[in-house]
């Protein structure tokens, strides 16, 4: 194997995860666009670790690691405002998110 | 036939099997029968636990149980089998039928997935990797979702209800079980279940080095215990499938083999999660005293599992069952605190053993330490919690 | 060979989940199908050698991330009756998928174009204990910013989600 198949699913993935942040009208689903696009980030972060040319200095599965972190903290955080924004309007349509324009 | 030869009895009918076949077959035939072996040995287990648990229930209960099917009942797990396999399928009309099909298939298949890493017997597991605790909490975490995916699938209110109150609990326990869990790791510098079952092999005297009789590991292997029995929705924590309540929880609308299949999965879960108690905290495999060594270390395991089974069955028949605000209160409040406290002690005996220095009175300073640190919080944090709750005679409305 | 299959599968598995998360209509489905994409890349972490990342992606995608959304979606009522087509997709959708098709295609060819600075396949085997000797060791200032954020996190979220009552109750 080499890395160039891996680095081109992660694209696909990054690009299925852009189109479903900004395609679906529902807050929860754009969230899990960013999670994707999170993910296909760290496929490549893992894949550079594993073909590149220092694998025994773990940067990139380290990386991966911190990575996962963030995105937990940042799904737990999204999905709190997006329920908190549900409790105050009765909806996650971002279409009618937009009443803050004024 | 000596005993060491018996210890690795199974080991090296693997061996032999898989040498009939060519050079290139052979690491995968022997994984094959690795997973034959536990394919056979669990469920038949599970059969002959569903038995046990039906008798010493009735026993616990004053009546006699399942005693019909051939000699004092224990047919009965084959006369279970034939009348679920032979059941209509029934998928309400309503159901999302994908999902409601893949739910049991998932949870099953996880909680398989889990007995890869977990040794029965010296040199007898399926896996030997590195992270194998890991992958036992991996594998507990995504059973939650098939029983989210069998409530949901369902579109009945008590499935629904059953699967929120079954996901929300299993959330919860899963931080102190794995807490307790990770004191064993800790203290093995390893998360291999091989090498935690391996560093406590050694003896004292006759006693050996489990884990379980040291402060922090008896406080571990408690809250392991707890947490455990909240994990794989066991009385008293079975709120997800009350019966008074919710019928039967998630798997209300599931009739036939997948009721099958649930009752499985709960089943085998609970074994496994026995099973890795018994390998964090209860030295695994070994022997509990050193003149017992020439048993086969597989039947040491086999006979702890049943042990943990028993105690389980015995609880069920002991204990009421807990409210959901008790159940909650219970886990953040009570497990929490002390299991994270318990990481501390852990790290306490860990260098007091190196700044005390050997020898006896050293190792009773530190046991006597670690031991009143936990009896103190656990005091404590007890009577607290306790003042908060107002606990007077109950009145009755109506009844008064 | 085997390898090659394995990747093949993986990567149908994973996108197809995607796909699968971006096209469904109930929310619920769309949820569960972004979790066989999480399985399937925590899988190609494991073939690819990176035991604990795989494994770590299992416990917190699939056991925290995934039943975070859907409890998210049932609390929301996302789940109810089927929504119709158009009430899916958001205003500019279609200028949307141009865009993300258009930056899919851009870094396809930027890839296949650019010479990779790879000195090829190196089998390292890392064990737990390399990594927890790295964390403790180069990389512990990342390790605690990491644990300071998630206490934020955990802390904000509850704040967030708090009803509005309880809030001025305090």
């Amino acid at each position: 194997m080499t890395l160039t198949p891996y680095l081109i699913v992660a694209a696909l993935l990054f690009a299925i995860g852009l189109g479903i942040a900004l395609t679906r009208r529902n807050a929860i689903l754009v969230l899990i666009g960013i999670e994707l696009m999170l993910n296909a980030a760290n496929l490549n972060l893992i894949a550079f670790w594993r073909f590149g040319p220092h694998p025994e200095l773990m940067t990139g599965m380290l990386f991966a690691l911190f990575s996962i972190a963030v995105a937990a903290a940042e799904a737990s955080v999204g999905l709190g405002l997006v329920i908190a924004w549900y409790r105050h309007s009765k909806t996650t349509d971002l279409d009618e998110m937009a009443r803050m324009k004024g | 036939m000596n005993s060491a030869t018996l210890d690795q009895f199974f080991v090296l009918l693997q061996h032999h099997v898989a040498a009939l076949f060519p050079t290139v077959l052979q690491p995968w035939v022997s994984m094959i029968l690795g997973v034959v072996g536990i394919v056979a040995v669990f469920p038949a287990i599970f059969a002959l636990t569903t038995v046990l648990e039906r008798k010493g229930l009735g026993r616990m209960q004053n009546r006699l149980g399942p005693n019909r099917v051939g000699p004092f009942g224990i047919l009965q797990p084959i006369a279970d089998a034939i009348k679920s396999l032979t059941k209509e399928d029934i998928v309400p009309r309503n159901a999302d039928d994908v999902v409601h099909f893949l739910a049991p298939v998932v949870l099953v298949v996880a909680i398989f997935l889990g007995y890869a890493v977990l040794p029965v017997g010296r040199n007898m597991v399926l896996l030997n990797i590195d992270a194998g605790i890991l992958l036992f909490f991996a594998v507990g975490a995504s059973t939650e979702l098939s029983i989210f995916m069998a409530g949901w699938s369902s579109r009945n209110k008590y499935s629904l209800l059953g699967a929120m109150r079954a996901v929300a609990q299993m959330i919860s326990y899963e931080v102190p079980l794995l807490l307790a869990a990770v004191v064993a790791v800790m203290m093995t510098g390893s998360l291999a279940p091989t090498a935690i079952v391996q560093a406590q092999g050694g003896f004292t005297g006759i006693f050996p080095h489990w884990y379980v009789f040291t402060p922090w590991g008896f406080a571990g292997f408690t809250l392991f215990v707890v947490a455990a029995l909240a994990e794989t929705n066991r009385s008293p924590f079975d709120l997800p499938e009350g019966e008074s309540e919710l019928v039967a929880g998630y798997f209300t609308e599931y009739s036939g083999f997948k009721f099958a299949l649930f009752f499985l999965g709960e089943y085998l879960g609970m074994m496994s999660i026995a099973g890795y108690g018994i390998t964090l905290f209860l030295g695994g495999w070994g022997a509990p005293f050193s003149f017992l060594t020439f048993i086969p270390s597989w039947a040491w395991f086999f006979a702890k599992l049943f042990l943990a089974i028993f105690f389980f069955i015995w609880l069920r028949g002991t204990l009421p069952r807990l409210r959901q605000d008790q159940l909650m209160n219970f886990a953040w409040k009570f497990m929490l605190p002390l299991s994270l406290l318990n990481l501390c002690v852990a790290a306490a005996w860990r260098f007091l053993g190196e700044w005390l220095g050997g020898g006896t009175v050293a190792e009773l300073i530190r046991w006597l330490v670690c031991a009143a640190v936990l009896v103190l919080a656990y005091v404590l944090l007890a009577r607290t919690l306790l003042r908060q709750q107002n606990i007077s005679p109950r009145s009755y409305r109506y009844a008064d | 060979m085997i390898e090659g299959l394995i990747f093949g599968l993986l990567s149908i598995l994973t996108l197809a989940g995607a796909a699968a998360a971006a096209l469904l209509r109930n929310l619920v489905h769309c949820a569960l199908s972004l979790s066989v994409t999480f399985v399937g890349l925590a899988l190609m972490y494991l073939s690819l050698g990176a035991q604990f990342v795989g494994l770590s992606q299992i416990l917190v995608y699939i056991g925290a991330v995934a039943i975070l959304v859907v409890f998210a979606i049932l609390l929301t009522r996302g789940a109810g009756a089927l929504t119709p087509h158009r009430l899916i997709a958001a205003a500019g959708w279609r200028l949307g998928w141009i865009a993300s098709v258009a930056v899919g295609f851009v870094l396809i060819v930027a890839l296949v174009r650019s010479p990779l600075p790879v000195s090829g396949d190196h089998a390292v085997k890392v064990t737990v204990q390399q990594i927890g000797q790295a964390l403790m060791g180069p990389y512990v200032l990342p390790l605690e910013i990491v644990a300071i954020l998630l206490t934020v996190a955990l802390i904000g979220a509850v704040i967030v989600a708090m009803p509005e009552d309880q809030k001025e109750m305090r």
